[in-house]
């Protein structure tokens, strides 16, 4: 995560590892990329109303980050264009000298899932889904898509998802943490049915403008807290997945947290263990503790990795998640990249090495 | 581990019985307001603890009638004379912290706080208490703050966890010049006055999901202290987090360093990583600890946290944390222990050694 960009030495071909990279960011140009796919009332609409969402910036993040357009200084391609733009250049730089086998799309913009007006932001959801396969997917095999959805219109977000359903462009469900309510509450609960029925895990990247303070204190000030309230995004949306039973009623449902960080993850088992055994009369449809529910059903990208203080810290941090519930992630081409070749400051065994790089992202999204 | 004779208590709950226990300590024009309006008859019970939640009353420690914490001989014998507490820090939980009134707000914490001397440190010498503060406005809360301090049995001041903005905002840095000025640690409880979602993530269905959200708001109060500069400019402010869990704090550690070092040109009066912020100048209180399966986790977690003068000893009584006499979970033994139970405490309160 640093400002400059190092002149770094090429790790030769054979000591590769080939990857699967489960968090890349597609960028449009602008929101007229989606012309194509738009009607012509949601064309006239962007220029007109432009987004409508519950922030006081319309068209940019409460908190400006650090870098321009959040991204690497080195990821703007020679072309023109913003990072993540141009396919060619996200290959040259990034697929593959890194070695991605397979590389998972998220969408950031346009933010149709948290857009006020339902029927804008489901038309921005599909025409970025029809885009993801035309721009990138079918353009690059490596590729794979997430489908996008407004989940505050679930009926909609379960008819998005059931289109798509067996399409392998796509291999998951793509939705913010932050939603208007918890997402576990029933009211998001179609949305977990149709996921189940397409049999495709929901994959969580760290986003979504729902009007609630970026803490439970209140918004804050800097950057470094925006960022760091992430982790209790998901902590809040892993409380409500397993409180409110979404695990016991869809028991083949499967998620992914991305870039959300992992550390967090064991202290909050332990949390919710203790105090599920203490109130459990509040949630009686909550059947078993919270960390079995924890370790079946829910997936964790690395990017940005915790980095322990003492590096071997790490190796605990990965047998008590699971070493089987980790999947490597770079967020390219943003800012705070992961390096596959200097990720882990710990030397890990072959076998995990493996899992984490590869094999859970090819056994969870079921590729090949 | 059960606990010896002689620990200081950093977590306890006395509760003020009823609305009237507080009368005689209210001015005359409150005294009239709150008889005239009922709102002496008014349930100000908070969202934060209800009172039949098992977390908020160990089933052996529940007084037959009234709240957890409401009958003073229970305590006493309980959480002083069962314990063998040497001291033990009150830390009233009250509707009054949750007011929108400003000036209501201050009067009732005010009769709270003169009920404390009267009622409960008057009564038994091993008591001491926080000064329970109506940071609903920072003026009201600094003058309230500054009455109470003369009397040196109070020996911290006492905000929660979320208020109306996070804590480390320069609105509210006049409590922490008094508080530092006057030799007080800042006690953060966990509670809420419930002015946001307990997350970003939204309203929640159930308490226990409330309860759970306590520890990562903790989190962002710590982030929010450290990033608006409050122990740059504050170096010797001392700030406990009571209730908090503790068992999250290498994560956090290990997050905000790294963070740190990427965007500290937004904070460039944060001149060292968070965690060497925290470990200087945060201290925990150890129920609940929210402990892994294993003594071996636990121990290793310690590990982690990387240092021994962090953690403050505490029963949380009457709240239900755990069962029979072992406050301490057994893998602090040892030097921690003797630590944890008593040097600490008394190198965070300095007002203890006076007693």
């Amino acid at each position: 995560m640093s400002t400059q960009v190092l002149d770094k030495r090429r790790v030769e071909p054979e000591t590769r590892l080939a990857i699967i990279d489960c968090d890349i960011h597609p960028t449009m140009k602008s929101l007229s990329d989606l012309n194509p796919w738009l009607e012509r009332r949601w064309q006239e609409h962007i220029v007109t109303y432009s987004e409508h969402m519950r922030q006081g910036l319309a068209k940019t993040l409460m908190h400006p980050r650090m870098q321009p357009a959040v991204s690497r200084g080195d990821a703007w391609p020679p072309t023109g264009g913003p990072p993540g733009s141009y396919l060619p250049f996200m290959q040259e730089q990034h697929l593959d000298p890194n070695g991605v086998q397979y590389g998972m799309l998220q969408t950031l913009r346009p933010n149709g899932n948290s857009q006020r007006n339902l029927d804008f932001g489901a038309a921005l959801c599909t025409a970025a889904n029809e885009w993801q396969m035309e721009v990138w997917t079918r353009k690059d095999r490596r590729l794979k898509g997430s489908i996008l959805v407004g989940q505050e219109w679930p009926e909609a977000a379960a008819k998005e998802i059931a289109r798509r359903a067996g399409n392998r462009d796509f291999v998951q469900v793509a939705m913010p943490p932050r939603a208007d309510e918890p997402l576990g509450r029933r009211r998001y609960w179609p949305i977990y049915r149709a996921a189940c029925e397409a049999n495709l895990p929901i994959g969580l990247h760290v986003s979504g403008t729902n009007g609630h303070p970026s803490s439970g204190a209140g918004w804050p000030s800097y950057y470094i807290e925006e960022h760091h309230s992430n982790v209790q995004s998901m902590q809040g949306l892993v409380t409500s997945l397993v409180m409110e039973g979404v695990f016991e009623q869809f028991p083949t449902l499967k998620i992914v947290l991305i870039e959300g960080g992992f550390a967090w993850v064991p202290a909050l088992t332990w949390r919710l263990d203790k105090h599920w055994a203490r109130m459990r009369s509040e949630v009686p449809h909550v059947k078993r503790p919270p960390s079995e529910y924890i370790r079946e059903h829910i997936w964790f990208t690395t990017q940005p990795i915790e980095e322990p203080e003492d590096p071997r810290h790490l190796i605990d941090l990965i047998d008590w998640i699971g070493e089987d519930r980790l999947l490597f992630s770079t967020d390219y081409p943003h800012w705070d990249f992961d390096d596959p070749h200097y990720v882990f400051k710990v030397p890990l065994d072959e076998a995990r090495k493996q899992k984490i790089f590869r094999g859970n992202a090819q056994a969870l999204y079921g590729l090949d | 581990m059960t606990v010896p004779r002689g620990a200081i208590d950093c977590d306890i709950h006395p509760a003020v019985p009823s609305f009237a226990a507080l009368m005689p300590y209210l001015d005359e024009y409150w005294r009239e307001a709150v008889a005239m309006r009922g709102i002496d008859k008014l349930p100000l019970d908070i969202t934060s603890y209800p009172a039949g939640a098992p977390l908020a009353g160990r089933p052996d420690w529940r007084p037959k009638t009234g709240a957890p914490g409401s009958d003073f001989e229970m305590l006493r014998a309980q959480a002083l004379d069962g314990f063998g507490t040497r001291f033990a820090i009150c830390n009233v939980l009250h509707g009054a912290q949750m007011l929108f009134q400003d000036d209501m707000a201050a009067a009732f914490c005010g009769a709270i706080n003169e009920w404390i001397a009267r009622e409960l440190l008057d009564r038994d010498e091993r008591l001491c208490a926080s000064i329970v503060a109506p940071i609903q406005n920072v003026a009201l809360a600094v003058a309230e703050i500054e009455r109470r301090a003369a009397d040196r049995r109070f020996v911290q001041v006492l905000v929660l966890s979320q208020a109306d903005m996070p804590l480390g905002r320069r609105h509210y840095w006049p409590i922490y010049e008094a508080a530092e000025r006057l030799g007080l640690p800042v006690g953060i409880h966990a509670g809420s006055m419930y002015r946001h979602a307990p997350s970003s993530a939204g309203w929640p269905s159930y308490y226990v999901e409330d309860y759970v959200a306590y520890a990562g708001g903790f989190e962002n109060q710590l982030l929010s202290l450290i990033a608006e500069g409050v122990f740059a400019k504050f170096p010797k402010l001392k700030v406990v987090l009571i209730e908090s869990g503790v068992t999250w704090l290498p994560a956090f550690f290990w997050r905000a360093n790294k963070t740190w070092r990427g965007v500290r040109t937004d904070i460039p009066w944060v001149k060292r990583p968070p965690a060497e912020y925290v470990r200087d100048h945060v201290r925990l209180t150890i129920q609940p600890m929210d402990a892994p399966p294993s003594a071996a986790q636990l121990e290793r977690v310690i590990e982690q946290i990387g240092s021994d003068d962090m953690l403050l000893f505490s029963t949380d009584y009457p709240h239900w944390q755990f069962d029979g006499e072992p406050a301490l979970p057994a893998p602090l033994a040892g030097r921690l222990a003797e630590k944890i139970l008593v040097e600490n405490p008394l190198a965070t309160y300095p007002r203890l050694e006076e007693r």
